[in-house]
């Protein structure tokens, strides 16, 4: 804990230009939130994206995106909404298929506006039941204090998250949202564990203070906390690198989640335990000592 | 001390037996076959059929697996693709339009299996490959539709019941009466306050407006409810018949949430084609049959459409088609025989009224119009036989009754026969109807070359992540290590199993779930290792294995319902493939508790249980 002060100054400077980053940037949405129309196709020959932009915007579609995706001979073309107007894919495969290469429809995917609107709405609307859920568990669990923790070291991750897509502009879909929720759960994971093992020392230790009780509960399960980390990321890594493009944003969202997470259930919830004055009242037992092991099987 | 009971042992064994049981079916290989049915969707596949196919089959010494009905069609199966390519064009030139023929994968799963409801574990569009469309229903217009008819029938109530207003009209979805005087006000209020309730409550909200004499009506939310229900259901039967036209092996056709409609249709490739006939309507046409005065210019002869030798004249003008049929269902007349109720919209019934003023006691005929594809053998340019499909309109008569009063929006045929006869031909004219507009929302294609891309690319990184996580875990807790991996072997088996036997989809998130549950499952159990080193300090081996045990199961617990929680959520506001990988996590989560902390636990009092132990290498 000695690093305390350092790792709330790094905590704060990542939050605030997070936020800033959200808030003047925002994010890059991916069509299941921004509406339109996607259209991914192989040809047999790498083209000139240049000669595809071209070609498209001379049959009516000049603000579209076309980009190379995973290989060169793979062009992913985006086309914001037109007044929902779910013909677009075709038409575009229509107009690429005219011209003189071989190409093989990989997919198409039209996005109506109001779909993508629910979809926002209802991915941050899930987010926030996801965060209160969590709130009441762990308060019920353990202590509201916890509970607190928790949720902070949680918000401060999915923030920081958030910020890296804003900062780099990266894709942010469903299944990037999928991955953030996912982090909630395994960050939390990390993050019980650490309280675990504060509330099981500030019962049997009786003699230290606060601050030395929660160093030694975060020394205790350190190589735990990495070692899973570790593992996690090694799973995580096979699947951003063979995993293929559709799950890139997905493993790299969670890969964030997990470096971010695990520092975060270490720093974050120690300090908020600190800051919000833990003390042994708070973890008194009224039952005696081994009760809660009743749910062994 | 370590030991587990003997029930213990039975009970990780009958769970490990029944996961393994159900994962089986997913290593038995597909086996490519084809799937027939009339093209008929009112006739299902039988025994005549599967004869006639068996002689095809055996005359043109195609070979086959396997030939048997199932529900409503006939599955073949071949050993290979070539053979099934081959066979469906064989039977395709025999039976040409007769049948629809689809080409599928059949698992090849033994019967024994398949008795004990063995399954293999469906694949999501994204790893099949083929078109995921969500439509939805316009619901405004529906009402509006209801709306209009009401009008028309309070007008008419009103003016048989002496009732007078000034302006009737409909305004921002409600009606709008403006009434001459007060006891005419007064009147109608009555009138409306009778036709309110309903069963379950009442069917209009009424604002009034005493001082200007105006009522307004609007729909409550109960009978809005029913409009919408009652305009989905009906769109979703139109769509069921109109995929089913598509030849697709496997189709889903859903309501999802108040008023859209999923369809799913695997292994179609041409998105084009099949929102073509999704999105097609009207197709019945309402004509008067011609009489002795019409010209012959005026008029076409017709076949009927459950007897082809029978046909009649009609006259070519159209006086309703299909898509003014609000509704047909079947009924009982006085006398008790079975009649067939239509209602038509406004503009339909204002038509028909037309059409029927002064037509009394001629004959009105319904068409049924199908856009059907004619197959027909040819032989081309290079002297091969191929099959060459035009598609054409067919019209036939599904009824010819006679008028026998003017008609307007609600009108009856009687004399239909029987009370079969009669839902027959109330679910044909309402077969082409959509009870409201639908619109695409959403569209998702995935090629076949994706699909297979998403799936090989998904077992790559379960094979490396799983590898990577078993080498680290054998090398850094050693026999513990070994224990752990053998769980995690188990938790991908037990996985599968229930996946399985839950007839869940796998998507391809779905597969990074499982990557990332791997990855987690091992969790519980450094949990406990690191519990027993730390115990092993200050125990003796046996008594830090069990206090480790017991320990760390309150942490893990904790740890596991909160991540159960977010991926609980994640399934509630998840579509589509987002679900697909909230299942495989919440699967992963719930079986990675069972084999971190039952049957690590087994195996590690299996190897130290009975032994006394000096040190312990962990």
């Amino acid at each position: 804990m000695k690093f305390r002060k350092i790792a709330a100054i790094i905590s704060v400077t990542f939050l605030i230009v997070s936020i800033l980053s959200l808030s003047f940037r925002g994010l890059n949405l991916g069509l299941d939130f921004s509406g339109g129309t996607l259209v991914e196709v192989t040809y047999d020959k790498p083209v000139s994206l240049e000669f595809i932009r071209d070609n498209l915007s001379e049959n009516g579609y000049a603000d579209s995106q076309v980009v190379n995706f995973g290989t060169n001979l793979d062009v992913l073309i985006k086309v914001a909404d037109i007044d929902g107007n779910s013909s677009i894919g075709e038409d575009i495969y229509n107009i690429l298929n005219s011209s003189e290469s071989n190409i093989d429809l990989k997919r198409v995917e039209f996005v109506g506006p109001q779909v993508g609107e629910e979809l926002r709405d209802q991915g941050g609307l899930g987010m926030l039941v996801a965060l209160f859920m969590i709130l009441l568990y762990v308060a019920f669990r353990f202590q509201y204090k916890f509970g607190l923790g928790a949720v902070a070291a949680l918000g401060h991750d999915v923030i920081i998250i958030l910020g890296c897509f804003s900062v780099f502009a990266w894709d942010f879909d469903l299944t990037v949202l999928a991955a953030l929720l996912a982090v909630i759960g395994y960050s939390l994971n990390d993050t019980i564990v650490v309280s675990d093992r504060i509330r099981e020392n500030f019962r049997t230790e009786r003699v230290l203070e606060p601050l030395d009780m929660i160093d030694l509960s975060l020394n205790q399960t350190l190589s735990r906390t990495i070692i899973t980390s570790l593992t996690t990321l090694l799973v995580l890594f096979a699947l951003f690198f063979f995993g293929g493009e559709l799950i890139k944003g997905f493993s790299l969202a969670l890969i964030l989640g997990v470096l971010v997470g695990t520092y975060s259930s270490i720093y974050v919830v120690a300090n908020m335990l600190l800051s919000l004055n833990l003390t042994q009242e708070d973890l008194a037992l009224p039952e005696p000592e081994g009760a809660d092991f009743d749910d062994m099987p | 001390m370590n030991k587990f009971s003997i029930y213990q042992y039975l009970l990780i064994l009958v769970i490990l037996t029944v996961g393994f049981i159900y994962a089986l079916p997913n290593i038995y290989p597909t086996q490519p076959s084809i799937q027939v049915a009339y093209t008929d969707s009112g006739k299902s596949a039988d025994q005549a059929l599967l004869v006639e196919l068996k002689d095809i089959l055996s005359q043109s010494e195609s070979e086959y697996d396997e030939i048997f009905l199932r529900e409503n069609k006939i599955v073949v199966k071949f050993y290979d693709v070539n053979k099934q390519l081959a066979s469906k064009t064989i039977l395709q030139n025999a039976l040409l339009d007769k049948v629809i023929i689809a080409l599928n994968l059949e698992p090849s799963t033994p019967q024994w299996l398949k008795n004990l409801g063995g399954n293999p574990v469906k694949l999501g569009l994204d790893l099949s490959g083929g078109v995921h469309f969500l439509l939805e229903v316009d619901i405004d217009t529906a009402q509006l539709g209801r709306l209009e008819l009401l009008l028309d029938s309070y007008r008419t109530t009103f003016k048989d019941e002496r009732i007078s207003y000034d302006k009737s009209s409909i305004n921002d979805l409600a009606l709008f009466f403006q009434f001459s005087d007060k006891s005419s006000y007064n009147k109608a209020l009555k009138k409306y306050k009778e036709d309110s309730p309903l069963i379950n409550g009442v069917q209009y909200v009424i604002t009034e407006r005493p001082s200007s004499n105006i009522l307004l009506l609007e729909y409550s939310d109960i009978a809005l409810r029913e409009i919408r229900d009652y305009a989905v259901g009906q769109n979703l039967v139109t769509l069921r018949n109109r995929v089913n036209e598509l030849g697709v092996s496997e189709p889903v056709v859903q309501r999802q949430g108040a008023n859209r409609i999923v369809v799913e249709l695997p292994g179609v490739q041409d998105p084009t084609a099949a929102k073509k006939i999704i999105g097609k309507t009207a197709n019945l046409e309402f004509r008067l049959e011609a009489n002795s005065r019409t010209s012959p210019l005026r008029k076409e002869k017709f076949n009927f459409k459950d007897n082809e030798f029978q046909t009649a004249f009609l006259e070519k003008a159209v006086v309703v088609s299909g898509d003014r049929v609000t509704n047909a269902n079947t009924g009982f007349d006085e006398s008790g025989f079975a009649q067939v109720n239509i209602t038509l919209d406004m503009e339909g019934g204002r038509a028909l009224q037309k059409a029927t003023t002064g037509n009394i006691g001629r004959r009105l005929g319904v068409l049924f119009v199908e856009q059907k594809n004619k197959s027909e053998l040819v032989t081309n340019d290079l002297g091969e036989k191929i099959i060459e499909q035009t598609s054409y309109i067919e019209k036939n008569i599904i009824s010819l009754a006679t008028v026998q009063a003017v008609l307007g929006t609600s009108f009856r045929i009687t004399g239909v026969g029987s009370p079969a006869e009669a839902s027959e031909l109330a679910l044909l004219l309402r077969a082409g109807a959509l009870a409201a507009p639908m619109k695409f929302v959403e569209e998702r294609t995935v090629g076949p070359s994706l699909g297979k891309e998403n799936i090989e690319l998904g077992i790559r990184s379960i094979v490396i992540g799983f590898s990577m996580v078993v080498l680290f875990m054998f090398f850094y807790y050693r026999v513990f290590g070994l224990a752990a991996n053998f769980s995690l072997v188990i938790n991908l088996v037990l996985i599968t199993g229930i996946m399985s036997l839950l007839g869940a989809t796998l998507t391809l998130p779905g597969i990074a779930g499982i990557v990332l549950t791997v990855g987690m499952a091992v969790d519980a159990n450094v949990l406990i290792f690191s519990r027993i080193r730390e115990e092993l300090k200050e125990k003796d081996p046996q008594l830090a294995i069990k206090d480790g045990f017991s320990r760390a199961f309150v942490t893990i617990f904790d740890a596991n319902v909160t991540t159960l929680i977010a991926a609980l959520i994640l399934y509630v506001i998840g579509t589509g493939p987002i679900k697909g990988f909230a299942i495989t996590l919440s699967i992963g989560i719930v079986t990675s508790m069972f084999t971190a902390i039952m049957c690590t636990r087994g195996i590690v009092n299996l190897v130290y249980g009975n032994r006394n132990i000096k040190v312990l290498k962990i």
